[in-house]
């Protein structure tokens, strides 16, 4: 899928993704344009947070799982010999569901990803941090408590904490794996807005429970089911004119 | 009504049933710490911890005994500690989670239930006649430390299991290898409780009796151990000893409580140790 102007950024070609002998993916085929927002929305246990995973091989660590099929950054499958799974991970960065801050000052977590590339130096470290909290948004909140513990954070904040960390290592794509579902109203509007901004810089991947979240921060949208990647489109066609009766079912709120 | 007064009497009851346990068994303790002290407290003085036992050990003091434990202890500790922490972080964090590891993982659990006279035996076995370290306080220190290891490798990956695994995934998304992930985000968190774990096991060793026996310890040395070839008294052999084999057994019972109360509070001071180790490591990271 593209739309006409923007080129896949991160694709996937026949995609099958195994739990031992269970295939939790039946062959996915899905491209996410550049500097666009990707939604992947679905009933529970459809696969989509599997997906998204698979995206940059953070299922490598679970014991047991076997890939089938392509998954394709810039053209060039994430699986070849040559590719450098930690590099991969670097370029594509991943937000998970629960916020996990270490437990380190603020300053140190946004530091980590820079520290274990070798950076030692201050100045630039102090640069990265706050252009990487300005970017979540999360600077005037917290630019004279850089020193305290990230626990000491709220929940959303937690959360901006988390991708602030991801933009801090400069990577290409970030995966949204249900960033909201452990926050608040509130905060999860702050994280929209957040998604729209990161988009011009960034591709983005979003897995969401919430349909209305999907719709709102989205340009397109991919509704899976049991594995299996249903339907792809514009986001708005998604909502208003589905090709599926499955997806219509979904989105009316039938079923899920 | 009626059915909700019978649920308050049952529970009651049970809590009146749990709080009973404990307290028996805290009074057994209690009453057990009270009888060594009264009767070992009149034996300790300066002396006592000071001085080699004389006149075929029904005076003097215990110092060889003391010395000797903190020595092996020592080495017990040299080959345990690493060489569990490390293994224990291999299992947890490297391993493929599979068959061979649950069996790996079972076999370790049941070598911490092995009776320790077996590991004084296998000890006298490897360390003295095969490696011909003799009977000496290297072999002895040795034998200990396997008997203490299988308590060092699941005490350090209970540790390791107490690690959020969000921790891994989180620095593993941000580009970190498994041992950057590991060194960085995992192990500051985890070495509190590995080292308190350590320690409680290292405690345990230094008061057995069963696998010095036969591998280095002495029933009475006039002198310290100046080598790791040499032999030692320890603490634990010299209560057995002036308890059960000494000639003139009534006269040197104070020596023998005392030398209790010594072992005791050295094994007590151990794990106060653990304790004080693991406050410190969380109030650091906080």
């Amino acid at each position: 899928m593209s739309d006409g102007t923007n080129p896949a950024k991160i694709e996937t070609k026949s995609l099958i993704f195994y739990y031992g002998t269970t295939p939790a993916l039946k062959s996915v085929t899905l491209a996410c344009p550049e500097n666009r927002v990707t939604a992947i929305i679905g009933p529970s246990g459809c696969g989509k947070s599997t997906f998204i995973r698979t995206l940059n091989r953070m299922n490598d660590v679970v014991a047991g799982t076997r890939v089938e099929g392509q998954i394709l950054l810039d053209g060039k499958n994430i699986h070849d010999p040559d590719v450098d799974v930690v590099e991969l991970r670097r370029r594509v960065g991943m937000v998970f569901q629960k916020p996990n801050p270490f437990p380190k000052s603020i300053f140190d977590n946004i530091a980590y990803g820079l520290r274990i590339n070798g950076m030692k130096d201050h100045r630039k470290l102090e640069e990265v941090v706050e252009k990487s909290l300005r970017g979540s948004a999360l600077w005037e909140e917290v630019k004279d408590r850089l020193e305290e513990n990230a626990f000491a954070l709220s929940g959303g904040q937690q959360q901006r904490l988390c991708i602030a960390r991801s933009l801090a290592v400069e990577p290409e794509v970030i995966l949204f794996d249900e960033p909201c579902s452990a926050i608040d109203p509130i905060a999860t509007a702050k994280i929209e807005d957040l998604i729209h901004e990161l988009k011009k810089s960034y591709t983005v991947v979003i897995v969401t429970h919430n349909m209305q979240q999907a719709a709102r921060v989205s340009d397109f949208t991919a509704f899976m089911m049991l594995g299996e990647l249903i339907e792809h489109d514009a986001t708005e066609k998604i909502f208003t004119n589905p090709a599926s009766k499955l997806t219509e079912d979904y989105v009316t709120g039938r079923f899920g | 009504m009626k059915q909700a007064t019978r649920r308050k009497i049952a529970q009651a009851l049970g809590f009146f049933f749990l709080r009973v346990c404990l307290y028996l068994v805290l009074a057994v303790l209690l009453l057990f710490l009270y009888d060594i002290g009264r009767k070992g407290g009149g034996a300790i003085s300066w002396q006592f911890l000071t001085q080699a036992p004389r006149k075929g050990m029904t005076q003097g003091g215990i110092f060889p005994a003391i010395f000797g434990t903190f020595l092996v202890t020592v080495i017990t500790a040299i080959l345990a500690v690493p060489l569990g922490m490390c293994s224990a972080i291999y299992l947890n964090e490297y391993a493929t989670q599979g068959r061979l590891t649950r069996l790996i993982r079972l076999s370790i659990r049941n070598l911490s239930g092995v009776p320790s006279i077996v590991y004084g035996l296998f000890g006298v076995i490897l360390f003295v006649n095969i490696m011909r370290f003799g009977t000496s306080v290297l072999s002895a220190g040795l034998t200990l430390g396997l008997m203490t290891l299988p308590w060092t490798i699941t005490a350090s990956e209970e540790a390791l299991k107490t690690v959020p695994n969000s921790y891994r995934e989180g620095s593993l998304a941000l580009g970190a290898t498994k041992w950057q992930s590991i060194r960085t985000n995992v192990l500051p968190y985890a070495v509190p409780g590995m080292l308190t774990g350590t320690v409680l096991g290292l405690a345990r060793a230094a008061g057995e009796t069963a696998p010095i026996l036969f591998t280095g310890a002495a029933f009475f040395l006039p002198y310290l151990p100046k080598s790791l070839g040499d032999q030692f008294m320890a603490l634990p052999y010299h209560l057995y000893i002036m308890a059960t084999q000494h000639h003139q057994i009534e006269q040197v019972r104070p020596i023998a409580y005392g030398t209790a109360l010594v072992l005791i509070a050295l094994v007590l001071g151990m794990n106060m140790t653990a304790i004080v180790i693991r406050f410190r490591l969380r109030r650091k990271r906080r």
